[in-house]
């Protein structure tokens, strides 16, 4: 098993925003996360790559546990085990979060150059298939505010990817971006797709999701509502999932 | 006496003044960096202490604090001073004064920078120092720019203040010629003098502006 996450409680000011939540990803597998707002989608994820600490339960990467809650106080693995296990997932932002002053072939290859301390020449070879791969060949040298929101979420991608991660998430790549920006941006996720790279992916797309998942996750409350293969999850009958897809498809 | 042979006397003291705007960069400008860190701490007493810090330093004179410097450890501790004392006297109040200032203009810089720049950050494996040299100190530097050169043109001007403990620079120099000569051209000279290197600074910190603007 790939990621394990257990029971896991936070809580923001008192306010329960994840109750007891359990999810396992395997390898290969893509896993969508769909739900209203507020349900705790993003914040699973940002407790899954430890943005966030958790309020209870335990978090595993490959079997090595990463965080866990000992009296009400997380406890993080010792530090060496700790680096490794955060070199096995990579995040992709609703804001993109490059960095502004690096041009985009330095967002690419800074981390594995300064980070993973790799090969320079090694490093930019594969930076600028990743770019051929996303379709910006003709943009390495450009910087952040010279591209549109497609294509900064493209670099994003690019920049997550060159680190080589065993797991990559997506906290709702394409909110940020209008639909034919988005159009753009999950073509590219869907070609990451054929590449058998696990993703789980938050998103608001509905029609994606149902193609591109393994397995879908309804989350409502803080809780896992639904699980299951795309065909079961969009076509369950349950109240408040109905409620959720009626409000899509209204729009 | 032409503004030319004024120059010429006042060389001396022009060095000196050079000297201590420099001097004071060099020094405060690290320094303020560190207060700015403690400014942030965590932790509740060296928070406070640097705070009241920053508060006195802005909160007084800088020329109450030159003579506070010079004055002080004769007045309070008996230590006889040497002569060579007023110039690291000028150097210390300077610096201190400074740093004050430089590090809540870092502080701002440093606060105003997105969460999400730390988060990246963290989730490419960059270590903390990484984090804070490589990703937000250069974009805190260009975001802070403009109240750095208000700063730097201050210190210009700030520079007459060590006449108060009759440190020999270039104004000291120039009252002390204008009194002998009894004339006011010491003084147009100065004021020339001020301008002149400020529009200096001006155009060193515009350059470096637009070789920042690389980027948004």
């Amino acid at each position: 098993m790939l990621l394990k996450m257990n029971h896991i409680r936070k809580s923001f000011n008192g306010v329960d925003v994840l109750r007891d939540i359990s999810l396992s990803v395997e390898q290969g597998e893509i896993v969508s996360i769909i739900g209203p707002s507020g349900s705790g989608k993003s914040t699973l994820l940002r407790c899954a790559t430890m943005l966030e600490t958790i309020d209870g339960g335990e978090i595993a990467y490959m079997g090595e546990k990463a965080v866990w809650v000992e009296n009400e106080k997380p406890i993080f693995a010792k530090k060496d085990k700790m680096k490794e296990i955060r070199s096995c997932f990579g995040l992709v932002f609703q804001n993109f979060n490059l960095f502004p002053h690096y041009s985009v072939m330095q967002n690419i290859t800074d981390a594995p150059i300064h980070v993973q301390k790799r090969k320079k020449d090694e490093v930019f070879e594969e930076a600028r298939e990743l770019l051929r791969k996303m379709g910006l060949s003709d943009k390495e040298s450009a910087y952040p505010w010279q591209l549109s929101g497609g294509q900064c979420q493209r670099v994003a991608i690019a920049r997550a990817l060159a680190l080589n991660p065993k797991i990559l998430f997506f906290d709702e790549p394409t909110s940020a971006l209008d639909p034919e920006l988005t159009g753009e941006v999950l073509k590219v996720i869907r070609s990451l797709a054929d590449l058998d790279i696990t993703m789980v992916i938050v998103t608001h797309e509905m029609n994606f999701a149902r193609d591109i998942s393994d397995r879908v996750i309804f989350m409502d409350g803080g809780v896992i509502a639904l699980e299951g293969s795309p065909e079961e999850v969009f076509g369950a009958e349950h109240v408040r999932m109905k409620e959720f897809l009626g409000r899509f498809h209204g729009k | 006496m032409s503004l030319i042979d004024i120059f010429q006397h006042l060389l001396p003291g022009i060095g000196k003044t050079i000297g201590i705007f420099v001097c004071t960069l060099v020094f405060s400008m690290p320094l303020g960096l560190i207060v700015a860190f403690g400014r942030m701490s965590k932790y509740f007493v060296l928070r406070n202490v640097v705070k009241i810090y920053i508060s006195v330093m802005r909160g007084t004179p800088l020329m109450l604090q030159l003579m506070v410097v010079y004055f002080g450890p004769y007045f309070i501790f008996r230590i006889q001073i040497s002569s060579s004392y007023r110039l690291y006297a000028v150097l210390i109040a300077f610096a201190l004064n400074y740093a004050a200032y430089f590090a809540e203009i870092y502080r701002g810089g440093i606060e105003s920078m997105p969460q999400g720049q730390y988060e990246a950050a963290q989730l490419l494996g960059y270590g903390k120092g990484q984090t804070f040299f490589k990703i937000i100190l250069p974009q805190v530097m260009k975001r802070i720019l403009p109240s750095v050169t208000n700063e730097v043109i201050t210190l210009v001007k700030d520079t007459s203040l060590a006449f108060s403990i009759a440190y020999t620079e270039m104004f000291t120099m120039a009252k002390a010629l204008a009194s002998s000569q009894t004339s006011v051209l010491p003084f147009v000279a100065a004021g020339i003098f001020y301008y002149v290197f400020n529009l200096l600074v001006a155009v060193v910190m515009e350059k470096l502006e637009k070789k920042l603007s690389y980027y948004r």
